[in-house]
């Protein structure tokens, strides 16, 4: 893990967070969608908070692609769970929503979640202590020695 | 009888959201590091790669699959009940699928964590 893929992870829970409150936004303007009258959904893309919501979601798949391209995804989905802290933080401040006591456990909770999978290795290659790789995956100019 | 209804619907989106994300993952491990991807030919080169890649396809088309059943479920009963349901699950199959078909090394650091963030999330949405 180097600075750059912290960067791509803390991407991924800004723009998940930052995109799906902006969604949120858009559709309490729109208002309530019947299930007689589900074709009305698509008028929600004229709204500037859902296009808005839409382009910061691209980004978060993206960014979430680009981390299951070097960490397996039992970290990635854990370490990236923070955008659920965020989204309940941003929905207190923006949205006015109430945050129970009960969601502030629920938040303590993937806290203590995503510092479990932090401390631990991102990829299945460098965890297996017991079986290093092979030195020719390791180093692509390796050549084998006779013994 | 709609319980049973409710809990097929989340069944179903929890088994296709976790084909999904094993797809993806799969797909993008057979890629490799997308960054170093992007340095050494650009970021066309990148999408090229990704939308050729058939398990991505497979991966969209799973993940697909997952939203429409959320629709489905969500008309059949609450969406506090069936949307933490489904995400929380998921975090716990997850963990299991990426063992069995991955062969990732989810240690006992990781079942706790995928354990502790379903158990947040079904307290967050509630």
């Amino acid at each position: 893990m180097n600075f750059r893929k912290y960067l791509v992870l803390l991407s991924v829970v800004l723009f998940s967070s930052t995109g799906d409150v902006m969604l949120a936004r858009g559709m309490k303007q729109i208002g309530e969608i019947h299930l007689t009258n589900l074709g009305s959904v698509f008028s929600a893309l004229g709204n500037f908070w859902v296009l808005l919501g839409v382009c910061f979601l691209f980004i978060f798949f993206a960014s979430y692609l680009t981390a299951l391209s070097w960490a397996d995804l039992t970290f990635v989905l854990p370490a990236t769970a923070f955008s659920y802290v965020m989204m309940a933080f941003l929905a207190r401040s923006l949205l006015h929503e109430r945050v129970s006591v009960q969601r502030w456990c629920g938040i303590m909770l993937i806290v203590a979640g995503v510092g479990f999978v932090a401390g631990g290795p991102s990829h299945t290659e460098q965890a297996a202590k017991a079986a290093p790789p092979a030195p020719e995956l390791a180093d692509p100019e390796f050549v084998k020695a006779p013994k | 009888m709609k319980t049973l209804y409710t809990w097929s619907a989340i069944a179903l989106v929890v088994t296709a959201s976790t084909a999904g994300d094993i797809l993806l993952a799969k797909a993008m491990r057979e890629i490799g590091d997308l960054g170093l991807l992007r340095q050494n030919k650009g970021i066309f080169a990148v999408a090229a790669r990704v939308l050729g890649s058939a398990t991505f396809l497979l991966a969209l088309f799973f993940m697909t699959l997952a939203f429409f059943s959320l629709l489905i479920g969500l008309s059949w009963a609450d969406v506090s009940l069936v949307a933490p349901a489904a995400a929380s699950l998921t975090f716990v199959t997850n963990a299991v699928a990426a063992k069995i078909f991955l062969k990732e090394n989810v240690d006992r650091r990781r079942w706790l964590a995928a354990i502790f963030v379903a158990a947040g999330v079904l307290l967050i949405a509630h």
